[in-house]
């Protein structure tokens, strides 16, 4: 089944085209572009085998791929995926070549490097994924973190230096604690494969000082309240494609670090904290919705959102511990929170988008001085509207399935849990509603925005695309939820087994 | 006496100590337009040294270990690898400092003899097996290392720091000889193994415990930890940067050396009387160095601020026992190459004239030439222990030995301050790629210093493929002590 190592391909792929890339110099910025959107294209192909070669019937790792690296370590080349990964690694590859498009015109500084950047953390993000080697996972969390640094550095707004740093030192802050734990469990059980490491049995005691040493790692990275604040700085400053990449996918590794390593290595200590968890995760729904609401720049208003949504997906996740005492569908919880980090992909990707769009041609992000967008450029104020509506959760879009699905869960588990998170029902319309009547509807503003131009073919094309993205995957999610189901189910079996 | 077998050993020793002599004899005839001769003889006496260091491991049968002269002088696989590794960074060495002489008109023969000197002293250090041998050869290595921070003579501030650097110097070499008069009262020899025998059966432990505390103070300061590091950023910043490039890479591994055969071969029976003060030297050296760092404005005077951390980094291995050895092995061998590299880019980055010494003369650095800035970033990743780079995988090894003891506390605060310590690395990538060019002055160094840097910061991510063989030699070379 495996004979052409299709992870390492993609892998390696954008890092070598990103080497290749650098080697351009700055004097050919046409052909660094081109060959960057090439190698984007080339790896969401590659991602197509990806997906069709998939065995959705088993929750075993698949495309394993194991090699020694350093054997005195016992650290190896590990990768492999689940039904948890895989649609995450698509994710990544399908928002990589969007990001590329999106910043075909905007970007005119050191364009080879910005497009070398964007593949190397194109890669950093797939090596997460598919790392089964907790130590490989580790090198490739940290290290996407440099070329974001630049990202956000050189090409960002004018306070990009704070917010580059602030962004680098809270997550490199947040990781090397896990860095411990995973030293720890490996003097433990000898191995640092993270399927021996969920066999490990650990005392309550260790398995909470593990949980903690996740906990910061992964939730600095999702981000959680309270340690969130560096997600608006960060987006802010960020060029339009470091923002999307940063919501789309980013993010989203937080999730998934939760699902891979907190649950399945301390299923005791998770199901112990798991209130603190949610009462965080309630507490952003609510509380950074509200935030969202009273934001002035578009940009922020759309990062604080991102916050809040991701309070849905940790929702999702550590309810499932209280639905297993309780014996509710766990894994309806547990899709629901993965069917949200898809689908907050494609919505704040393009919402992001949408502003990056705004931006380009006012050099503004204030949502004051905007209004009656939708008089001068009628097609963007169609698709602005239709991912505002998604992100606010209408049925029919893909924001609606993931939440309503979390949704439902925690109603089985306490009625108040369910009765804060649909808030966000509320909430979630209320600021990006009201963002989309500020921006879009209304008089004229000014006479800047009198003389804006409709979107460009290449705009239209990128919105258009994640739009039909949103759409099927609100009105028929099953395939997605097909690839994850086993997965999920194995997922559920290992925390439902105490390790003490 | 010794005949013929026993000079066979230490050969690489003596083809040294003639090239140093030859270097010494031919800088009289030498001007500074030619002296790309004296570069040449050095950098052949360095490879000959390293054939000749090698030859001992070709063929079939093995050096292990190999006592010679009495006692007082051992060829061991630790040895060996460590002398590979200095004559490796020595040929960067001789490569960087030409240019950096010639710039400042200061190019002659005794820079390069002063350089082999204290070559020799290193590689005595790494193989004494006696306590007077590991004396002399520090010694050795450190009245070349005073001499040739003094050597830009007509500057105030080289003068001032060697003056310094020469004082404490004396004052360190005091204790560690008192220390180690206070071990031969106590065991009645001065030879490694043979004090490690009578510690194990002496109960005299007070007078060795008293000796031990002085021997620490000396080797703490050899290598620069806290709190006796004050000597550090002030001769790295007076000194002309050649010399800094010198005495903060290959000395740093004669120190290792010079810490594991005395505190790890000779002392071991009084572990439990050492770790303690060990760890805490590590730890106030993790501390200072990082916190210091952060104010630093002058590049040179950051990097002798992080010498300081690294050096309490690999401290802490010494309290992981053999695994510890070999990570700090591993930790110092790579650092050394980095610490190599950082100073090459200050040189590379100098011209006539100039002095690349500020942080600020790196601004935009991306902009004038992305390819260096591109190294430098490498270089500078490596240090703060960012992986993929290979200084991250040294900080992992040392960090597993001493979670292995069970010291969970002290792995917590030293990654805490890693992470303090990222920000000061942070800025220097940020003065590169973020900030505007103060300057537009093209880089002018040859070449070969080029080629031979891009190499050097390049090593960084290339170790990783050979990480596994590494760290195989350094186990191999602690077993084999």
């Amino acid at each position: 089944m495996n004979s052409w190592s299709l992870l390492s391909l993609l892998i390696w792929l954008p890092i070598i085209a990103a080497f290749a890339i650098l080697a351009l110099g700055p004097n050919r910025a046409g052909l660094a572009k081109m060959f960057a959107m090439l190698t984007a294209v080339l790896t969401l192909v590659l991602s197509i085998p990806l997906w069709q070669g998939f065995d959705s019937s088993t929750a075993a790792m698949q495309f394993v791929e194991n090699v020694s690296w350093i054997p005195s370590l016992n650290i190896n080349y590990h990768l492999g995926v689940d039904g948890i990964a895989m649609p995450l690694i698509v994710l990544t590859t399908f928002i990589t070549v969007l990001t590329v498009l999106s910043a075909w015109k905007v970007i005119s500084k050191n364009v080879h490097q910005f497009m070398a950047a964007f593949l190397l953390l194109e890669a950093m993000m797939i090596g997460v994924f598919c790392a089964q080697d907790a130590m490989l996972f580790y090198v490739f969390f940290e290290a996407m973190l440099i070329p974001m640094f630049l990202i956000i550095g050189v090409w960002g707004g004018p306070n990009r230096v704070y917010a580059t740093i602030k962004f680098f030192i809270y997550t490199f802050f947040g990781s090397v604690f896990m860095l411990i734990a995973l030293i720890y469990l490996y003097m433990k059980g000898g191995s640092f494969a993270i399927s021996d490491m969920a066999q490990i049995s650990l005392s309550l005691t260790e398995q909470i000082w593990i949980f903690c040493a996740f906990f910061l790692a992964f939730a600095v990275k999702i981000p959680m309240f309270p340690v969130h604040t560096w997600l608006p700085d960060a987006h802010v400053e960020a060029p339009t494609a470091g923002s999307v990449v940063l919501a789309a996918i980013m993010l989203k590794i937080g999730g998934y670090g939760f699902i891979r390593f907190s649950l399945p290595i301390t299923p005791d200590a998770s199901s112990e904290l798991a209130g603190i968890v949610i009462a965080l995760s309630l507490i952003a729904i609510v509380y950074i919705g509200l935030i969202a609401m009273v934001q002035k720049d578009m940009k922020k208003l759309i990062a604080y959102s991102s916050i809040s949504h991701m309070g849905f997906v940790t929702l999702g996740i550590f309810i499932a511990f209280a639905l297993v005492a309780k014996g509710g569908d766990t894994n309806m919880a547990l899709e629901g929170a993965m069917v949200q980090m898809v689908s907050h992909g494609f919505i704040s990707a393009a919402l992001f988008l949408c502003v990056g769009v705004l931006y380009d041609r006012m050099h503004t992000r204030m949502i004051s001085a905007y209004g009656g967008v939708v008089n001068t450029m009628p097609l963007f104020g169609a698709f602005f509207v239709f991912f505002a509506m998604s992100n606010a959760g209408l049925p029919g879009t893909s924001g609606f399935v993931g939440e309503f699905m979390i949704i439902l869960s925690s109603f089985q588990a306490n009625f108040w849990f369910a009765f804060l998170s649909a808030l966000t029902l509320i909430f979630g319309a209320a600021y990006s509603l009201w963002m989309v009547k500020r921006v879009v509807f209304g008089e004229v503003k000014s006479e800047a925005v009198s003389q804006l131009t409709d979107m460009t073919k290449r705009e239209t094309f990128i919105l258009a695309v994640l739009a039909v993205a949103v759409l099927g995957l609100g009105v028929y999610p099953e395939p997605l939820i097909d690839v994850m189901r086993v997965s999920v189910q194995h997922l559920i079996e290992q925390i439902t087994i105490s390790k003490v | 006496m010794f005949g013929w077998s026993e000079l066979t050993p230490v050969l690489p020793e003596l083809i040294i100590l003639a090239t140093a002599c030859t270097v010494l004899v031919l800088g009289l005839f030498t001007t500074s337009e030619k002296g790309g001769l004296l570069v040449l003889t050095s950098i052949a006496g360095v490879i000959f040294a390293a054939i000749a260091t090698a030859k001992s491991h070709m063929g079939t049968h093995e050096l292990i270990k190999q006592v010679l002269f009495n006692g007082n002088f051992v060829r061991d696989y630790m040895g060996d690898i460590l002398k590979i590794t200095v004559y490796f960074i020595m040929l960067f060495v001789f490569i960087y400092s030409k240019q950096y002489l010639r710039n400042k008109n200061i190019f002659k023969g005794e820079f390069y003899a002063l350089m082999l000197f204290g070559l020799l002293g290193i590689m005595i250090m790494i193989s004494g097996y006696n306590y007077i041998t590991l004396y002399l050869g520090l010694e050795l290595l450190a009245l070349s290392s005073y001499a040739l921070v003094a050597y830009d003579r007509d500057n105030t501030a080289s003068n001032e720091s060697a003056m310094k650097y020469f004082i404490l110097g004396a004052i360190a070499s005091g204790m560690l000889l008192y220390g180690m008069s206070m071990i031969y009262g106590a065991t009645g020899t001065l030879q490694i193994d043979q004090i490690n025998m009578a510690i194990s059966q002496s109960n005299n432990s007070m007078l060795i415990v008293f000796g031990l505390v002085f021997i620490l103070v000396g080797v703490a300061f050899k290598l620069g930890a806290a709190p006796f590091h004050m000597w550090v950023p002030d001769v790295y910043q007076g000194a002309p940067t050649a010399t800094t490039l010198f005495i903060s890479s290959a000395p740093k591994i004669a120190a290792f050396a010079f810490a594991v055969r005395i505190l790890a071969q000779s002392l071991e029976g009084v572990f439990d009387q050492w770790q303690h003060i060990v760890a805490v030297i590590a730890l106030l050296s993790i501390i200072i160095g990082n916190l210091f760092a952060l104010q630093q404005t002058n590049i040179k005077r950051l990097f002798a601020y992080s010498t300081i951390s690294h050096i309490g980094f690999m401290l802490l291995g010494f309290l992981g026992g053999a695994d510890g050895y070999s990570a700090s092995m591993f930790y110092i061998i790579t650092y050394a190459l980095m610490s190599v590299a950082g100073f090459g880019m200050i040189i590379v980055l100098s011209c006539k004239g100039f002095e690349a010494e500020k942080i600020s003369d790196f601004k935009g650095l991306n902009q004038r030439n992305g390819w260096f800035a591109f190294m430098m970033l490498l270089i500078i990743a490596s240090m703060a222990g960012f992986p993929p780079l290979v200084g991250f995988f040294s900080k992992l090894y040392v960090l597993k030995a001493v979670v292995d003891q069970g010291f969970y506390v002290l792995a917590g605060i030293a990654v805490v301050f890693a992470v303090i310590g990222s920000f000061y690395y942070l800025k220097i990538i940020k003065v590169m790629y973020f900030d505007e060019s103060e300057s537009d002055q093209e880089i002018t160094a040859g070449f070969d210093v080029k080629s031979i840097l891009s190499f050097n910061a390049l090593l960084q991510l290339a170790l990783l493929l050979f990480i596994p063989s590494i760290l195989n030699y350094c186990i191999k070379a602690i077993d084999t002590l």
